[in-house]
């Protein structure tokens, strides 16, 4: 024998095992039919995920595009006047003369920038308290109360108070967001902290994991799914308040824009801000869900 | 014994916890306070032997866990003490490796990084990998060490399971009804595992389990554990010394009898 802890071990028993396994994992491999690709030993099939994305984008396409079309008929069939309804032409050409004088792209700017600070700073406070008010009781006790009593507080009520205390600059159209953007991540972080499994928890534990081990090697990864849906209903938030703190004051940004262009009757740069809403909004989603998508597959 | 693993570099310089000598001293367990307090385990004082396999029998919710737990330092006695080879357990006890009723892996992580995961502080990476390497051979699962646990089947999870409470080079095993989730013919097939493993590395054992069988074929001695009259708290009901020496036959007519008078201990009517 080698050292005291040697192993012996027969052949037969080993091979009765491996025996025993191959069956069973083709029948767990049954059992998880529902979920795509369940390829038994060798996981999951990126290529097979791939081809069916490349085919649900034309598919995704059909509802716009005939959204476009009933749009473009519309306004030609002459039941609304230009003001009402501008056809799709009009409001390309609107961009058209809004990229030439450079207004279109400093307006996206502002909005997208003051929607990712306000996204990332609200989002990160959302993290850390969520985290603190779910895995410690006594900062439960503490901040759970104030934090659940400013959440009733409907969101834009902040705002004659944010434009008193910061002027309408910057300031007080990020606060906005931030206080947005904070609240969907702090709700699902401390919610799905509490229900970590506790059997798991307590054989991490057993092994001798605690403090700040057990939270990155246990805790934080179980709540990787929650954490990606609460990011992206605060991002969703984030736009939301963006334009409700453009609409109420601003010089700048597609808030602004909507706001100014209802007011000089300028129904197709309207159209064109909603129209970039919709492509912006849809964008920082999807890079979201990418990030979510790969993050789930390292850790769920 | 036809095929001896050749020890791995590095493994020769893994030092062997030797088996450890466990004592319950007046262990004692209420939950809960006032008129809601419940004494779940009472004046619990036995013995065991550095390398023996006790196993503990007893009807659901007497208590085996709790006790199991106790000498993990997982959970604290409100009276008593468990003594570990001269110190008391106080907090979680580095000497004990833990396997559980269900598997309890990290989904996250591959098999071969939860076994890792029962690794004693202080082993080099070079040395964890090939003491993982090892176990996951022990067990049966070499070619799965880069599965996820969901990927693998139930009894298979189990092995990884045992095999990371292997890893921490325990001096007291402690199982929690390990096998009772498993169908029949795995269930047999971890039980010589088992005892396999204890041939080539004699550590103390205490094996929870509800499966009266399981506890003839696998224990040098068999605690029962039971309320007494007064309903206060379940406490040693019965001890009982297994004859003869494993592996023993399934069909021995004396394991028949002392089988049939365990289930009546357990106030079942074995016949
Ligand atoms: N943390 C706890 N709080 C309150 N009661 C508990 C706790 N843990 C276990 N118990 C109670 O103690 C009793 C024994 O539990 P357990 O040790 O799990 O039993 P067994 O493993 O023998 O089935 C059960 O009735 C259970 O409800
Ligand atoms: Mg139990």
């Amino acid at each position: 024998m080698g050292y005291p802890g040697e192993p012996k071990i027969t052949g037969s028993s080993v091979a009765d095992g491996r025996a025993a396994a191959a069956p069973a994992t083709t029948a767990d491999a049954a059992q998880a039919g529902a979920v795509p690709a369940p390829a038994p030993a060798t996981g999951w099939s990126p290529a097979g995920v791939r081809t069916r994305n490349w085919a649900r984008l034309p598919l995704g396409l059909i509802i716009p595009a005939a959204l476009l079309a009933a749009w473009q008929a519309a306004s030609a069939s002459g039941l609304f006047t230009v003001v009402q309804l501008p056809p799709p032409a009009m409001v390309l050409a609107a961009a058209g003369e809004l990229v030439d004088r450079g207004e279109l792209g400093i307006h996206i700017a502002i909005s997208t920038q003051r929607v990712l600070i306000g996204f990332l700073v609200g989002a990160a406070l959302g993290l850390v308290l969520g985290a603190g008010v779910g895995l410690s009781k006594l900062a439960d006790a503490l901040l759970a109360p104030t934090i659940g009593a400013l959440r009733a507080v409907p969101s834009l009520a902040w705002v004659p108070l944010l434009i008193l205390w910061m002027k309408i600059g910057e300031d007080s159209k990020v606060t906005l967001i931030i206080i947005g953007a904070f609240f969907p991540v702090f709700t699902t972080v401390s919610l799905a902290l509490r229900h970590v499994d506790r059997n798991l928890v307590e054989a991490a534990r057993a092994f001798g994991l605690k403090g700040v081990r057990l939270l990155t090697t246990v805790q934080l990864p179980a709540v990787v799914p929650a954490v990606f849906s609460g990011l992206r209903l605060a991002l969703a938030q984030a736009w939301l308040f963006l334009v409700a703190a453009e609409l109420i004051a601003s010089s700048m940004g597609l808030g602004f824009l909507l706001i100014d262009s209802q007011n000089n009757g300028r129904t197709d740069r309207l159209l064109l801000a909603i129209v970039m809403l919709a492509v912006i909004g849809k964008i920082t989603d999807a890079l979201l869900g990418l990030a979510e998508k790969w993050a789930v597959k390292r850790w769920a | 014994m036809t095929a001896v693993l050749s020890p791995l570099p590095g493994a020769a310089t893994s030092a062997h916890a030797p088996a450890l000598p466990v004592s319950f001293r007046g262990l004692r367990r209420t939950f809960g306070t006032g008129s809601a307090a419940r004494t779940v385990l009472r004046d619990v004082t036995f013995d065991v032997a550095p390398g023996e396999v006790l196993a503990i029998l007893g009807p659901s919710g007497c208590g085996k866990s709790t006790l199991l737990r106790a000498t993990a330092g997982l959970d604290h006695p409100s009276a008593g003490s468990v003594v570990i080879e001269d110190t008391p357990v106080h907090g979680i006890d580095p000497r004990c490796a833990f396997a559980f009723q269900e598997p309890r892996l990290l989904p996250w992580h591959t098999l071969q990084a939860n076994v890792a995961i029962g690794l004693p502080a202080g082993c080099s990476a070079r040395e964890g990998k090939a003491k993982v390497a090892r176990l996951l051979e022990l067990v049966g699962l070499e070619h799965f060490a880069k599965h996820r646990p969901r990927e693998v089947s139930g009894g298979m999870a189990q092995r990884a399971s045992l095999a990371r409470a292997l890893a921490r080079n325990p001096g007291v095993l402690l199982l929690d009804e390990p096998f009772g989730a498993l169908d029949a013919l795995t269930r047999i097939k971890m039980q010589d595992l088992l005892l396999e493993i204890h041939r080539a590395e004699p550590t103390t054992v205490l094996l929870v389990t509800h499966d009266v069988d399981e506890a003839l074929q696998l224990a040098d001695r068999i605690i029962v554990l039971g309320p007494d009259a007064a309903g206060e708290g379940a406490s040693i009901a019965r001890t009982v010394e297994v004859p003869g020496s494993r592996p023993r036959g399934r069909a021995s007519a004396e394991l028949a009898l002392m089988r049939a008078s365990l289930l009546e201990t357990l106030g079942v009517d074995g016949h």
